[in-house]
């Protein structure tokens, strides 16, 4: 290992700890599992403890976009130019089935799964997850970033 | 008003067109001919011992493989109409067949009912003449079909639609 890439690769890593201990969300609430997000955003579960405890309610200010609920064929547009304004590095957290895929509405009105729309990082399954899973699925995006190598 | 007198009333009025009624549990159903119907919305509407003044729902069912109604006419456009004055109710359908599937819209007498054709029009696909502006009003425009009429594939994927450039 030479100088330059000790150098880059200790710097990732560094740049991954910052960022993956300040995530800004943007919640995107549609449905009933926006209580299960108030839950772990609240005191008892307290996801401030991840440094994820302040969502902004601007896409431009955010970098992790947490899809909360079903996404409807209609929806779908906004949810896209939602993602499409949040600047780089962006994540997306799949919150509950149906934006896993589309849960049990198989009908005429539901997106099959976000991910026909935008990348996905992470998927918290659950109809609605409890905060555990929430918090589970905050730590695999949390190591995600860490592993990543980091652009800026 | 008692649902009989309603009726009553109806049938002294329409007589012929009036195809079926029935009374059930404090509900009063009329079936109407199609021809007559925006004579008798107007009717129950305007005469002073009626006085519905309130549409209450419009909506429609599809009776495509219900049990002895297989040969019928496929769609029942439903009028649910209540009286603030007398604080009575009554329920007018009328039947039209899917190659045929138009009705005369009441926008005239109920402005609400403008909104409610348009669901009618965009879950079911019974066009109303007359109205001022049969848009969808759920779905989307690139939407294919009508999701509730009975024979709408329960799992048929529809074109996803992006954001507007």
């Amino acid at each position: 290992m030479g100088v330059g890439s000790f150098f880059t690769s200790k710097l990732d890593e560094a740049i991954g700890w910052a960022r993956k201990y300040s995530i800004f969300q943007y919640p995107f609430v549609t449905a009933c599992c926006g209580m299960e997000y108030m839950a772990t955003a609240c005191s008892h579960y307290d996801v401030d403890r991840f440094g994820a405890g302040l969502p902004r309610f601007s896409p431009r200010q955010a970098d992790v976009l947490f899809v909360v609920g079903t996404i409807s064929h209609k929806m779908a547009p906004v949810l896209k130019r939602i993602y499409d304004q949040m600047t780089e590095p962006k994540w997306v957290v799949a919150f509950g089935v149906c934006t896993c895929t589309g849960g049990f509405y198989d009908n005429y009105a539901t997106v099959q799964g976000i991910d026909t729309i935008i990348p996905v990082d992470v998927y918290i399954p659950g109809c609605p997850p409890r905060p555990e899973s929430v918090l589970d699925g905050l730590m695999k995006l949390q190591d995600k970033i860490a592993a990543q190598t980091q652009r800026f | 008003m008692s649902g009989a007198e309603i009726l009553q009333c109806l049938r002294d009025r329409f007589g012929p067109a009036l195809l079926e009624t029935h009374q059930d549990r404090g509900d009063t159903t009329a079936v109407v001919e199609r021809r007559e119907l925006l004579d008798v919305l107007r009717f129950c509407r305007d005469e002073p011992t009626l006085g519905f003044d309130m549409l209450m729902d419009l909506t429609a069912a599809d009776y495509l493989k219900y049990p002895g109604r297989e040969d019928g006419p496929r769609f029942e456009v439903v009028y649910l109409l209540y009286s603030l004055p007398h604080n009575h109710r009554v329920r007018l359908k009328t039947r039209v067949d899917e190659d045929d599937a138009v009705v005369a819209s009441a926008v005239e007498l109920w402005p609400i009912a403008n909104w409610l054709e348009r669901e009618v029009w965009d879950m079911f696909g019974v066009r109303f003449a007359g109205h001022p502006d049969l848009r969808r009003l759920l779905m989307y425009e690139e939407f294919v079909g009508h999701p509730l009429r009975k024979d709408y594939p329960i799992d048929r994927r529809q074109p996803l639609i992006g954001p507007p450039a």
